[in-house]
């Protein structure tokens, strides 16, 4: 039960698994007979409610699952061992499955996120103690290094270089902080992991902080995660309970203590300079590197800053050895990462592979293929600081290096698949009007160049766009990229140079014939009725908020273009495809 | 409110004394974050109300004007975005008769807000009606819920 399990009545379902284990005699909560766990995000979202039976060691694994139902999976599978076919998960439940390596989602979705017992009973805090009782800091830098572990946020800095670095510093204080500020929209593996595996996380970053010397920690978190708050906390009282964390952990001489820290939503604050001022309370603007936050960080001390998808990895790879680890993925990037799969893809949810798998491979195999079976148009990576990657391109490895070459990254890991109805110079709007909302304000390549992007592209999706302007789009873009002060401005144009590079023509189209290819951009199309393909059915006039459809049941209906707000809903509801779009 | 503000001061002083959660605080407390009590805190701290109001102004989860009863937070990120957010958010301007630019309603019972993203992304599009969160929500089924929270306020 992460956020989308809860959404989807998560709670609900195992209330009624509860209550009617009781009726029927079944004592639920003593764990010898049987037990009902709650369980973080198992990634596959668009199933959800995901129940799991566990009879006599064989699972059955049931999918859209509601209060109603839960009384027959009782009666016929629990009482009288006949699971319900027809509810059980389907072969592509296991397809979705097949091609993905769980490192870090490894027991997401298998704990209790809530019950370090939970943790502990699969290996969990082990790490820890083999670092300090048998391990030198240098010793544990060393692992991490060999590993290839490289920062899971978007820059993909090698972890263990990063930790050397810090650990070489001689200062009375050192910092390390966590970055859960995960503010890529369409990114939610950060959100999943501390929902689902929260100890994982703490871990990871007790064994930093023991490496670098440092007794301080911070999380940075979202305060738009209020289950991932909520976990955390329960969570590091009970690392301290059980003295992970505090004075003389695990009976050494090491002192650390972890706070967390609720960001105030401001997408600049992912950055890490940005994050340190806000965490000592100012506006959360970058400053100018170097001196990167290892030499120079919080209050002016060596930090270390790690995002929440790295420190997962790390008690995994000190358990498991840095070899295991280093034999997935390419040469140049190792393991596995963790993406949001989204948008009009058939699978979507969260889902772990390694590194440089074929990107066909995610989004046919694992993601199941386009939704409704519409034509794939391409997939964006890497939220506002990425790119778009079109079909002709799917064949591609996806890694840190053949990412870049193409124009994209894999940042934080967000990818938003999207299909033909989409509209690419909309999708690079929709980045800049983010990117220039959130920029800080602080450089003016940045500020005022993601402004006048944004206008010269409000203006061509307006339908005054102007001969040159694709050009005029290429260069301000380049120079707001060179220029820029940090990391929010230097990516910021990504989106427009990656969509003009593989969609110029639809570019050309707004601009030259004043079309929307896609039939996207309100002010260039209009919706009407296609009389011959009418049924009469009403069900475009039920859904138009304008009252802009008029028609008599079973005849022709018409639209009036005066009252027509180009909203969609006619188009989507329509089951006939008698709306068209001139 | 002086009181409440004594005890936030205390707890301002235990808290390293950090203006941002200072500031999360006041905001618990009222909903908002009221003028007065910036100024109050400004004397009391001696920081000018600038600083204040800068960090305010600059992190979106602050306001600075009183909010309604119920919230409606539309996430814009960029799954919900594909899968017709817009849409959404257009017709709750509609519901709620808001006008350019409010984001409450004169009777102060709704208050319309967007977010960048929740991280809900597979079940987009979302919507959060006072912190419940709604998946793959229609437009249909979102000015239903509107509808049926309007009728609660009509009943009282």
């Amino acid at each position: 039960m992460g956020t989308g399990g809860i959404a989807a009545g998560g709670s609900e379902v195992m209330d009624s698994f509860k209550k009617q284990l009781r009726s029927k005699g079944i004592k639920a909560d003593i764990k010898k007979h049987c037990s009902i766990h709650r369980v973080g995000c198992r990634g596959l979202c668009a199933k959800d409610v995901l129940v799991d039976i566990i009879l006599n060691n064989v699972k059955t694994t049931y999918q859209f699952i509601k209060p109603y139902m839960v009384k027959r999976i009782i009666e016929d599978h629990i009482l009288n061992g006949n699971p319900v076919e027809e509810w059980a998960v389907t072969e592509d439940y296991h397809q979705f499955l097949n091609k993905q390596i769980k490192v870090v989602l490894s027991d997401c979705g298998n704990i209790d996120p809530e019950d370090i017992d939970s943790y502990l009973n699969v290996g969990g805090y082990d790490a820890l103690k083999q670092v300090v009782s048998t391990m030198s800091p240098k010793d544990t830098i060393e692992i991490i290094k060999k590993s290839g572990l490289r920062g899971r946020g978007g820059a993909g800095f090698p972890t263990g270089l990063k930790w050397e670095i810090c650990s070489k510093e001689t200062s009375s204080q050192k910092y390390i902080i966590c970055n859960a500020d995960e503010g890529d929209p369409g990114a939610f593996m950060d959100r999943s992991v501390i929902e689902g595996n929260p100890h994982a996380v703490i871990e990871g970053m007790i064994i930093g902080a023991y490496s670098v010397g440092a007794d301080k920690g911070y999380v940075y978190i979202r305060a738009e995660y209020p289950l991932a708050v909520e976990r955390l906390k329960k969570a590091l009282n009970q690392a301290r309970q059980n003295k992970f964390l505090g004075k003389n952990i695990l009976g050494k001489k090491f002192d650390f203590d972890i706070k967390i820290k609720l960001g105030a939503g401001a997408f600049v604050c992912g950055e890490e300079t940005g994050l340190i001022a806000s965490i000592e309370g100012q506006r959360g603007m970058p400053r100018a590197k170097p001196p990167f936050p290892v030499y120079k960080g919080l209050w002016g001390k060596p930090t270390v800053i790690n995002n929440v998808e790295t420190l997962a990895n790390v008690p995994y790879i000190i358990r498991n050895g840095a070899e295991w680890y280093s034999s997935f993925g390419t040469e140049k990037s190792k393991g596995t990462k963790v993406f949001a799969l989204t948008g009009k893809i058939k699978n979507s949810g969260l889902i772990e592979v390694p590194m440089g798998i074929p990107l066909r491979e995610i989004i046919y195999d694992i993601g199941g293929g386009i939704e409704n079976n519409r034509a794939f148009k391409a997939v964006q990576t890497g939220g506002p600081s990425g790119g778009c990657i079109p079909a002709d391109l799917l064949d591609i490895k996806v890694d840190y290096e053949s990412l870049a070459q193409v124009g994209s990254i894999v940042g934080s890991g967000g990818m938003v698949v999207l299909d033909e109805n989409d509209c690419m110079v909309n999708i690079a709007k929709f980045f800049l009007q983010f990117t220039q909302a959130e920029s800080c304000g602080k450089c003016i390549p940045c500020r005022i160049g993601t402004k006048r992007l944004l206008e010269i592209l409000e203006r061509i999706t307006g339908g005054k766009g102007r001969e040159g302007d694709i050009e005029l789009l290429e260069d301000l873009a380049n120079d707001v990229k060179a220029t820029s002060l940090c990391g929010l401005g230097q990516t910021a144009p990504n989106p427009i140079l990656s969509t003009i590079r593989y969609f110029r023509d639809e570019y050309e189209a707004h601009i030259t014939k004043k079309k929307c290819p896609a039939g996207v951009c309100k002010d260039l199309l209009s919706y009407i009725i296609i009389a011959e393909l009418c049924k009469g059915c009403g069900a475009c006039k039920r859904v138009c908020p304008s009252g802009a459809v008029s028609g008599e049941k079973k005849k022709v209906h018409k639209i009036d273009p005066d009252l027509c707000v180009k909203c969609g809903a006619c188009f989507e509801a329509c089951k006939f495809k008698s709306i068209g779009k001139g | 409110m002086e009181k409440t503000l004594e005890k936030l001061y205390v707890d301002y002083e235990n808290n390293e004394g950090n203006i941002i959660s200072l500031l999360q605080d006041i905001q618990n407390e009222f909903g908002y974050i009221p003028e007065d009590a910036v100024n109050w805190f400004s004397v009391k701290l001696d920081i000018p109300a600038s600083r204040f109001f800068g960090i305010v102004t600059f992190y979106a989860q602050f306001h600075l004007a009183p909010r309604g009863k119920n919230i409606i937070t539309t996430c814009c990120g960029t799954a919900c975005h594909v899968k017709g957010s817009e849409r959404l958010l257009n017709g709750l301007v509609k519901e709620l008769n808001l006008q350019d630019g409010e984001s409450t309603t004169s009777d102060r019972e709704f208050t319309l807000e967007k977010v960048n993203c929740v991280g809900a992304c597979s079940i987009a599009p979302v919507v959060i009606i006072n912190k419940k969160i709604h998946s793959k929500v229609s437009a249909d089924n979102l000015m239903k819920e509107i509808r049926k929270l309007k009728d609660k306020e009509v009943e009282k």
